[in-house]
């Protein structure tokens, strides 16, 4: 297997040339969806004046992150925070309103169609359900073939079909299943088959989007040790969207903690479970139930989260936060390196009041 | 290494022929005797209509074999009946069973060829319209309704009446067929784009669609390769009631004088010729096509009704 796995990848050396530069980079990324329908139903009469009235979700506001090769970067947050929103966004299903994307140095968010064509090979997505992402009427060799006929439009019948062999028997699925529709599979299978759609093209990227949570728990285990020898096989580089954190700390070797559409902690996999620095991160992080635990000291956040409709000033936090203060309330904190490799956007870890 | 587990081994494939006998599709068609009967009665029609020519024992259409002086004779259980003609003829002593045939020939040529045309649009104009969405849609849809505002007869009626106005009825006469296909075929695409357009929203938002997206698909590809397949059971639905209503459009047109001619009747003309004879006792004329016409919309609508309960998840997956 091994010499079929490494032949028909010529492109992967000569992308890694260039060291030190982030595979993906993310500069002050923002993505509004409009909640106020077309043009006409944003006009409203106020003080017998006709007015053009819009409001905004604000899924994400800016956002910076950098993936180097190789690694996988684990984003975590709670539901809606728009952790979906950056992958979507960085696979170009979604136009972002504001920032860039970067990859390999190549500003890739304004791009044509036709342009974006080479790094549409070379960045996959997995999906979180697998029993949607799968076309119901297609087949798992059709399935299989379609994105390497998209992009190796001249390789040979019997090359294609070699390709999808061989990318079947790795991620273990038996090559007679070819012949079956989707909907003949468990989810565990089924999500074997969406990771080999994405690997069939020999990708270095991949951005996966909470790809266990809708699998069983007994076969989770087994996904995600699939994704980690890919990892290690191909080189690939994983941006990796979850609210588990227990596979974070399996999976990940960076992990970034998203709230209301910002990144407040960046921070290697050790370093964010052994010292987490921003309150949401600790407030988190203990959250974790443990089996030691017999008085679990539970940090409680007061309130709910604020809406992305209309957002807080200052911090997005500083409603819920125990350390909150004046400054916290009115500037908006960045994103700051820390000595132990961390970045933490937080007013009060960078003057010191928290420790 | 829980992962490099041997290739998970799978039941063996059932061929097609045993998918299609397992299928829910022959299952519920095999417990229904109204379908089956509706089957039954549609077949015999396509096949009496398509083999008109062989099956017929006279060509309406040929003048030479029309004899004037049997015109109006009764079907074959009233006196005065000539065994010849067992339906009885018309006015102008065409056999009625084979201006039937015929008859019903012209009618399901224009029926389906009308519905091709529907579902030709509306397909493509509801996949425009509810995948590339924004102003697209908002054109495509507002076309929709206003296409939708001036009902099928009226525009039928303007068109068919400007084309007999500029060209004449003779050329009208010559071109009825294309010309009543492309009247009722543009006159009803909106019902098809509607359809089709509502689950393009269903479907796009779909993970395998994004799965495509992702890969760089051209959105033509998107559309058509990915999309269309998954919303094809609501277009068989309503293309069967399409069939039944694009044949009584014709039907209504030709008994309007707008449709086909006298000289190569569908079902609508031949009730309309037999229409001004009914007060004068010679009521087969019009009432045997008519009955035709009937049974052949019912069956169409009963096949399309049982199709709807089949393909409708909600009627037997809960």
């Amino acid at each position: 297997m091994t010499d079929t796995l490494s032949s028909p990848r010529p492109e992967a050396s000569h992308s890694r040339a260039d060291n030190g530069q982030p595979l993906l980079e993310i500069r002050g990324l923002e993505k509004r969806f409009s909640l106020s329908g077309d043009f006409l139903e944003q006009l409203k009469f106020k003080g017998g004046r006709l007015v053009r009235e819009q409001e905004h979700v604000h899924a994400i506001n800016g956002v910076d992150l950098e993936i180097q090769r190789g690694e996988a970067l684990c984003v975590v947050g709670e539901s809606g925070c728009g952790k979906s929103t950056v992958a979507r966004t960085v696979m170009g299903l979604l136009h972002p309103s504001a920032g860039e994307i970067r990859y390999a140095g190549e500003r890739i968010d304004d791009l044509s169609t036709q342009a974006l064509m080479p790094y549409r090979r070379r960045m996959q997505m997995i999906f979180q359900n697998p029993y949607a992402s799968l076309n119901p009427r297609m087949t798992i060799q059709q399935t299989l073939e379609e994105p390497i006929r998209l992009h190796h439009p001249d390789w040979s019948r019997q090359r294609v079909r070699d390709q999808v062999d061989e990318v079947m028997a790795s991620v273990g699925i038996a090559a007679d299943w070819g012949k079956r529709y989707g909907h003949e599979f468990s989810g565990g299978q089924r999500q074997r088959i969406a990771i080999a759609r994405a690997l069939a093209v020999d990708p270095e990227f991949i951005v996966a989007d909470e790809p266990i949570s809708a699998l069983d728990v007994s076969i989770q285990a087994q996904v995600l040790n699939l994704l980690m020898d890919a990892r290690r096989d191909r080189n690939l580089t994983y941006l990796f969207i979850t609210h588990d954190l227990a596979v974070v700390e399996h999976f990940g070797t960076r992990v970034a903690v998203m709230y209301l559409g910002r990144v407040c902690e960046v921070a290697p996999t050790a370093t964010l479970f052994a010292t987490p620095r921003h309150p949401y991160t600790q407030a988190l992080m203990s959250a974790i139930p443990r089996l030691e635990d017999e008085r679990p000291q539970h940090i409680r956040l007061e309130g709910e989260v604020p809406t992305p409709v209309h957002l807080p000033s200052g911090c997005v936090f500083h409603a819920r936060c125990p350390h909150a203060n004046a400054r916290c309330r009115e500037e908006i904190p960045r994103l700051i390196a820390r000595d132990d490799g961390s970045q933490v956007a937080c007013h009060g870890v960078e003057e010191g009041r928290i420790d | 290494m829980t992962t490099q587990t041997s290739p998970q081994q799978a039941p063996p494939l059932p061929s097609r022929w045993e998918r299609l006998r397992d299928s829910y599709l022959l299952y519920s068609f095999k417990r229904d005797p109204i379908a089956q009967l509706s089957l039954l009665v549609f077949v015999v029609f396509v096949a009496c209509a398509v083999l008109a020519p062989w099956l017929a024992p006279m060509n309406p259409y040929d003048l030479a074999q029309i004899d004037i002086l049997a015109s109006e004779l009764p079907p074959f259980w009233i006196d005065g009946s000539d065994p010849a003609y067992v339906m009885g003829t018309d006015a102008q002593g065409r056999d009625l069973l084979s201006t039937i045939l015929y008859g019903a020939r012209v009618s399901l040529i224009i029926g389906f060829g009308a519905v091709a045309l529907q579902a030709l649009l509306g397909v493509v104009f509801g996949l425009l319209a509810g995948y590339l969405g924004g102003r697209i849609d908002a054109f495509l849809m507002r076309l929709a309704d206003i296409q939708l505002s001036f009902s099928t007869l009226m525009v039928a009626i303007v068109v068919g009446a400007l084309v007999k106005a500029i060209f004449g009825s003779a050329t009208f006469s010559t071109y009825a067929v294309p010309l009543l296909v492309l009247i009722i075929g543009l006159a009803e695409w909106p019902q098809y784009a509607r359809t089709v357009r509502a689950s393009v929203l269903a479907e796009k938002g779909k993970e395998y669609v994004d799965a495509a997206r992702t890969m760089g698909l051209p959105s033509r590809r998107i559309m058509f390769r990915h999309i269309l397949p998954n919303t094809l059971s609501p277009i068989f639905v309503i293309s069967t009631v399409q069939v039944a209503n694009a044949i009584i459009s014709e039907a209504a047109l030709s008994f309007l004088g707008l449709g086909m001619p006298e000289t190569h009747p569908s079902l609508g003309s031949l009730i309309k010729s037999g229409f001004d004879y009914i007060q004068s006792g010679s009521w087969w004329i019009t009432l045997i096509p008519g009955a035709v016409l009937v049974v052949l919309v019912l069956v169409i609508n009963l096949l399309g009704d049982w199709l709807r309960d089949v393909l409708n998840p909600r009627l037997y997956k809960g």
